[in-house]
């Protein structure tokens, strides 16, 4: 696939608030909607006034510099931390009071920059794990081993070996998810955040650790997954080849503060973005 | 053999060698030629194989430490004794089985009652907080029974604290414990039991409630991002140990004439502990063999006098030694890498 085939030939319109969605998605309540959204930890500001807005099916960017917060606005979003300003919406629903597990509900799933699979588990029961709130039966059935348990129990197995498929990974269900190589780690966590079913799904740096043929495989999984499920995708990453060759809209980050928000190609010619990574010039001449 | 198949025949050879076991023991009972201090303990033994599987879910399983499981073991064994006194002397129920069988379900949901109290608060927070609050509730426990005294008049209980004048049949007295109880446990019963808490127990690991269980022990962030609501699970496993804890209670209290309430102290909840860690944490088959054989060694060191628990404690050491010697692990692992072999051999003839 090329770079062409691979983006939408969609122009990204302007938004009320100040972000931008694909046309495409203009008819459709926007998947994410935040607004000023910021947390402090005890006067320091990790991050602040955050405003973005994800169409249905957007490929939206998070990058900056190491320490710029990104993964705390992952963290705001499935409310591990709760915000201490600003509103979130999912599909127009407010997030205030919603916990980490109830956020999974709604419809956000993510990956973590840190692997964090079971890893004594099986990769089929991993994906189980994703499927949890999705298919199956309680406590007592699978006690006293009721039709109801055997059913669900099936269909999970299928549904398991179908979505491991968008990776080729349906032949290792039976390994120990501790001892798979790294890339397949990566992945399985992706195959195992698609389970729950999500509206948004947020992936913490997806290429750590590939090598550029890897990614490049990557950047065609993550568009599929988007055509597929017909879902928005944020990512955080540093590889620039794949946030320039998938992302529709991008947001840089600095020192918990965005810096600029745009397409790749306004982004790539942003003097406080190249600030933000390069330094100044005159800084560097001194 | 993959993971699930390798599991569902571990499952298997545990439930068909418990079977095993029972059939040659009872053939021995009826033949008269077992002894008699290994028929005398053949009950507690039950009770206490079920102990530690229930134990074993929740430090093993569900990755919690309690350390006052010998608590619930005497809520049950207590609560059994009420009721099966209650039932004799009120209701005037003469059948045994009948009885031991209520009595059974009374003491295991009067101990679920009480596992679901401590386990709402403690088991929102994260951390060690519920060693340190089953640990006390463990010795509250114990306290308070050494202060109740129950009796049984026509077809009334009667309560008193503190005061031991109560009309009717006295069932517990104080720190006296339970007195004059019908010993209405049987073997037959314990080895039920034993079935009853591993098919539960086995059966719930391996489903999609046993999964959620273990996600939130192996990784409670991303179990959390799953979806998985961890005090939920938490106390799924909690109050189902407790219910069997609670049963293993009543089996043991109603195998003995006396009981007293000091019996369920801290040192039998260290000691449940022990048969989980030596047996293997997250390992049932290996609870069962360790609660088996850890019952019955101190009495073989009876020979030993004043220095049995010595001689007991030293043997814990050993195992513990030479179940981590490198030596012999690589032997043991030699041995399973060639039954992988010639399966795999098998594989490719067939």
């Amino acid at each position: 696939m090329s770079e062409k085939e691979r983006k939408p030939q969609t122009q990204m319109v302007p938004y009320p608030s100040g972000s931008s969605v694909p046309e495409r998605d203009l008819g459709y309540m926007p998947v994410l909607e935040c607004s000023h959204l910021g947390i402090e930890f005890g006067g320091l500001k990790a991050v602040d006034d955050f405003s973005v807005v994800m169409g249905r099916t957007e490929i939206g960017g998070l990058i900056g510099p190491n320490g710029a917060g990104k993964t705390t606005v992952f963290n705001l979003l499935t409310k591990v931390y709760q915000p201490t300003h600003g509103t979130m919406m999912l599909e127009g629903k407010d997030m205030g009071n919603m916990s980490t597990v109830d956020v999974s509900k709604a419809g956000i799933a993510r990956t973590f920059q840190n692997i964090r699979l079971f890893n004594n588990m099986t990769v089929e029961e991993n994906v189980r794990i994703g499927l949890h709130n999705q298919i199956g039966s309680g406590m007592f059935s699978s006690i006293l081993r009721l039709p109801s348990h055997w059913k669900t129990e099936k269909q999970q197995h299928e549904k398991t070996l179908e979505l491991l498929d968008i990776f080729d990974m349906a032949k290792m269900a039976d390994e120990r998810a501790g001892s798979l190589p790294y890339g397949a780690q990566r992945r399985l966590e992706i195959v195992r955040a698609l389970a729950t079913k999500p509206k948004l799904l947020l992936l913490d740096e997806p290429a750590a650790g590939m090598n550029p043929h890897e990614t490049e495989e990557l950047m065609e999984t993550i568009t599929r997954i988007r055509d597929q499920f017909q879902i928005a995708i944020l990512l955080i990453e540093h590889d620039m080849s794949l946030v320039m060759g998938i992302c529709e809209d991008i947001c840089v980050l600095n020192f918990g503060k965005i810096i600029a928000k745009g397409t790749p190609a306004e982004i790539q010619a942003n003097p406080a973005v190249i600030e933000a990574y390069l330094g100044k010039r005159k800084e560097a001449e001194a | 053999m993959n993971t699930k198949k390798k599991r569902f025949m571990i499952n298997l050879i545990t439930y068909a060698v418990l079977a095993v076991v029972f059939v040659v023991l009872t053939i021995m009972i009826n033949n008269k030629t077992i002894s008699r201090t290994l028929k005398g303990m053949l009950i507690p033994i039950c009770s206490w194989i079920v102990m530690a599987i229930s134990l074993n879910l929740v430090v093993g399983i569900s990755g919690e430490l309690s350390l006052g499981h010998a608590g619930f073991m005497g809520i049950g064994a207590f609560s059994g004794i009420i009721v099966s006194g209650w039932l004799l002397n009120g209701m005037q129920m003469e059948d045994p089985t009948l009885r031991l069988v209520i009595s059974l379900v009374a003491g295991g949901l009067i101990a679920g009652i009480f596992g679901a109290l401590i386990g709402i608060p403690v088991l929102r927070l994260r951390g060690d907080y519920l060693a340190i609050v089953t640990l006390a509730f463990g010795e509250i426990i114990k306290n308070i029974m050494n202060c109740v005294y129950v009796s049984v008049d026509g077809q009334a209980l009667n309560f008193g604290f503190l005061n031991g004048n109560l009309p009717g049949t006295l069932l517990l007295n104080g720190p006296m414990g339970a007195v004059k109880v019908k010993t209405i446990a049987t073997f037959t019963a314990g080895f039920v039991l034993i079935i009853f808490s591993l098919i539960v127990v086995l059966n719930l690991v391996n489903s999609r409630s046993g999964r959620a269980i273990m996600a939130a022990r192996d990784n409670r962030i991303a179990a959390e991002a799953m979806g998985i609501n961890i005090t939920k699970y938490k106390m799924m496993a909690f109050v189902t140990a407790s219910v069997l804890a609670g049963m293993a209670g009543a089996l043991y209290g109603l195998s003995m004439a006396t009981l007293l309430p000091t019996k369920f102290s801290f040192n039998e909840s260290i000691n449940v502990l022990v048969f989980v860690v030596l047996g293997g944490i997250g390992n049932i088959p290996g609870s069962i063999i360790s609660a088996t054989a850890l019952t019955i060694l101190p009495e073989k060191l009876r020979f030993l006098q004043n220095y049995r628990m010595l001689a007991y404690a030293v043997l814990l050491i050993l195992v513990m030694l030479l179940s981590n010697n490198p030596l012999l692990k690589s032997l043991w692992r030699r041995l399973i890498h060639r039954e992988k072999d010639e399966d795999g051999k098998e594989g490719i003839r067939a």
